[in-house]
């Protein structure tokens, strides 16, 4: 079942789910289709369940603070406006059939921006995979999946404060420990901690 | 299912009221041989019966796809050796496969045969391994780990032979493999392959009817396969419960669809089944072997015009999987033109499998938690990245 097909699909059982085809330009030719994030979950039922789309193998969280550099990997159909000027976080869906043996069907959600809207539903109601994934993706990314059961972090110890994955992150430079510091460690040792009085 | 989050922080701690019912809170790991690796689970009991089972990950975490992130495409490639450092060669031909995807890279047929003996190699080694460390998880601490290291051994040295390194291979290249078989090579391994049947009948008149594995392993940890599904378990675990779901098969990458070779499955589900699934598999694999070896033909070890220096895909984006040992191993890669990814994702298929852990722990005792985290079969480099 190509893209084009569940898209046409989807547009039957949810007229009001805003779902477009977005091209992928590269040789591998495997198109996604964009999600409004307020109807992720509504899609994943009809995927799930009229469609046997039952394996929801990955999730893949993405920043991009350029949206221009979203549009030419997924390229958006023509008279379709480009997305927002300023930057978002992404989520991508790779779902397979098992039973027909097909896949992978690729959705994509987008949050409204990187900072305070980074709101995407969970699907982990749908599927249970998402679980870990999810977390992996609020952790490293920053993406608030709302409904998820249990929204921690997991790679990253609980007090950590920044996403390391996204485009903008700094390492910090006050690391404590270190075996055996040597040049480059004590000068930002140095910068780091005034000097003793 | 999933209990109360509150019930449990990643960072535990007792508060008053919450001994009223009498659990006990253990953390089991990161440091126990059960855990294979750095591996935590805050585990509450009433008794001896789970209750509920957190993991804690993280341990080993170097945040690898950054890294990757941040080096060119064929700079990973190495480091794809260390997700799971049990099978190198099935990580670089996953890695490969996905670049070429994205990049539209064709593979002679010399290579791809390079590439299904080596990954069924590695198969080998990891089931072979498995058997040992299950065992181990069930108290027979050593003879049988023994005798699976002593045949990982033998193929590890023909790894070395061919790639220089026993586990670390950095072997696989975009559009083939770095070098050619060494003269002799394909005879060595013939001769390994065929000692390797007697290994299995071996282990397997030691094993199958041994009653402590037989009491230890049958109806534990079983889950309804559309459970197992919607949970994202892929690999032997999902075979076992009786789900014909093999990347080999259904979605045949490199030459498999010229082999002839079959998909054991499973009935129950349970740690039994994922045990002789495994041995099961590597009699395929070894027919795989054997078909390969004999009909290995002359011809590039690479793509003439494959490009190591200065290499760019097109911009786009590619998501590639191959039937790991342990799972359904992809790789999400998406290039904005450069010489560097821009978004690299290891789809690792232990963690994932991990996601259902807490469902088939619950109800059994403390010593199936064993069991069963042994029968998934995980390595914390992949898991932790």
């Amino acid at each position: 079942m190509s893209a084009e097909t569940v898209i046409e699909r989807l547009r039957e059982a949810l007229p009001d789910a805003g779902v477009s085809l977005r091209k992928n330009p590269g040789p591998s030719c495997q198109h996604s289709l964009l999600v409004n994030a307020a109807s992720l979950l509504d899609v994943c039922n009809v995927l799930r369940d009229t469609l046997a789309f039952d394996l929801l193998s990955n999730v893949t969280g993405v920043d991009w603070p350029d949206a221009a550099k979203a549009d030419a990997v997924a390229l958006p159909a023509e008279g379709e406006g480009t997305s927002s000027a300023g930057g978002f976080l992404e989520v991508l869906y790779h779902l397979y059939s098992t039973s027909r043996r097909e896949g992978p069907l690729v959705l994509r959600a987008r949050t409204v921006d990187r900072e305070k809207q980074n709101q995407i539903p969970s699907v982990v109601a749908v599927y249970r995979s998402a679980e870990f994934q999810e977390r992996e993706i609020f952790d490293l990314y920053g993406v608030e999946f709302t409904g998820h059961p249990d929204l921690r972090r997991i790679l990253m110890w609980d007090e950590f404060e920044d996403h390391p994955m996204r485009k903008d992150y700094v390492a910090p430079d006050d690391y404590d420990y270190e075996p055996t510091p040597h040049d480059a460690v004590l000068e930002k040792a140095r910068a780091h901690y005034p000097a003793a009085p | 299912m999933i209990s109360d989050p509150s019930m449990f922080s990643s960072s535990p701690t007792l508060e008053p009221g919450a001994d009223d019912d009498q659990l006990l809170r253990v953390s089991l790991g990161p440091q126990h041989p059960s855990t294979h690796g750095v591996f935590r689970m805050n585990v509450v009991l009433d008794g001896e019966t789970v209750v509920s089972l957190k993991p804690v990950f993280g341990y080993l975490h170097r945040n690898h796809e950054k890294i990757a992130e941040n080096a060119t495409y064929l700079s990973s490639m190495p480091y794809t050796d260390r997700l799971d450092y049990i099978c190198p060669l099935s990580n670089n031909w996953a890695y490969a496969h996905a670049v070429e995807k994205l990049a539209g890279i064709e593979v002679p047929e010399r290579a791809e045969f390079m590439r299904v003996i080596t990954a069924e190699l590695t198969r080998l080694i990891n089931h072979t391994a498995f058997m040992g460390f299950i065992l181990g998880d069930m108290g027979a601490w050593g003879s049988a780990l023994m005798y699976a290291f002593r045949e990982r051994e033998k193929i590890l040295d023909v790894f070395e032979d061919l790639t220089g390194a026993r586990m670390m291979a950095n072997f696989m290249r975009f559009g083939g493999c770095r070098n050619d078989l060494p003269a002799g090579w394909a005879a060595k391994v013939s001769v390994l392959i065929d000692g390797y049947g007697p290994f299995l009948d071996e282990m397997e008149k030691l094993l199958i009817g041994n009653e402590i594995l037989l009491g230890r392993t049958q109806d534990v940890g079983a889950l309804p396969k559309e459970v197992l599904i919607n949970g994202g378990i892929t690999g032997p675990m999902l075979r076992a419960a009786g789900v014909n779901y093999d990347i080999r098969k259904v979605e045949p990458y490199g030459i498999y669809e010229r082999f002839e070779f079959r998909i054991p499955l499973g009935e129950k589900g349970d740690c039994y089944d994922r045990i002789m699934i495994r041995f099961l598999e590597m009699r395929e694999s070894l027919k795989i072997l054997r078909q390969a070896i004999d009909q290995l033909p002359e011809g590039d070890f690479i793509h003439p015009k494959a490009k190591i220096r200065n290499f760019k895909p097109p911009v786009g984006e590619a998501y590639a999987r191959i039937e790991g040992p342990k799972g359904e191993l992809g790789f999400h890669l998406i290039s904005d033109g450069t010489t560097n990814p821009y978004r690299y994702r290891v789809r690792p298929p232990s963690f994932i499998n991990l996601t259902l852990l807490e469902d088939m722990c619950l109800g059994l005792d403390l010593a199936d938690v064993v069991i069963i985290l042994g029968s998934i079969d995980i390595v914390l480099g992949e898991v932790d990245r």
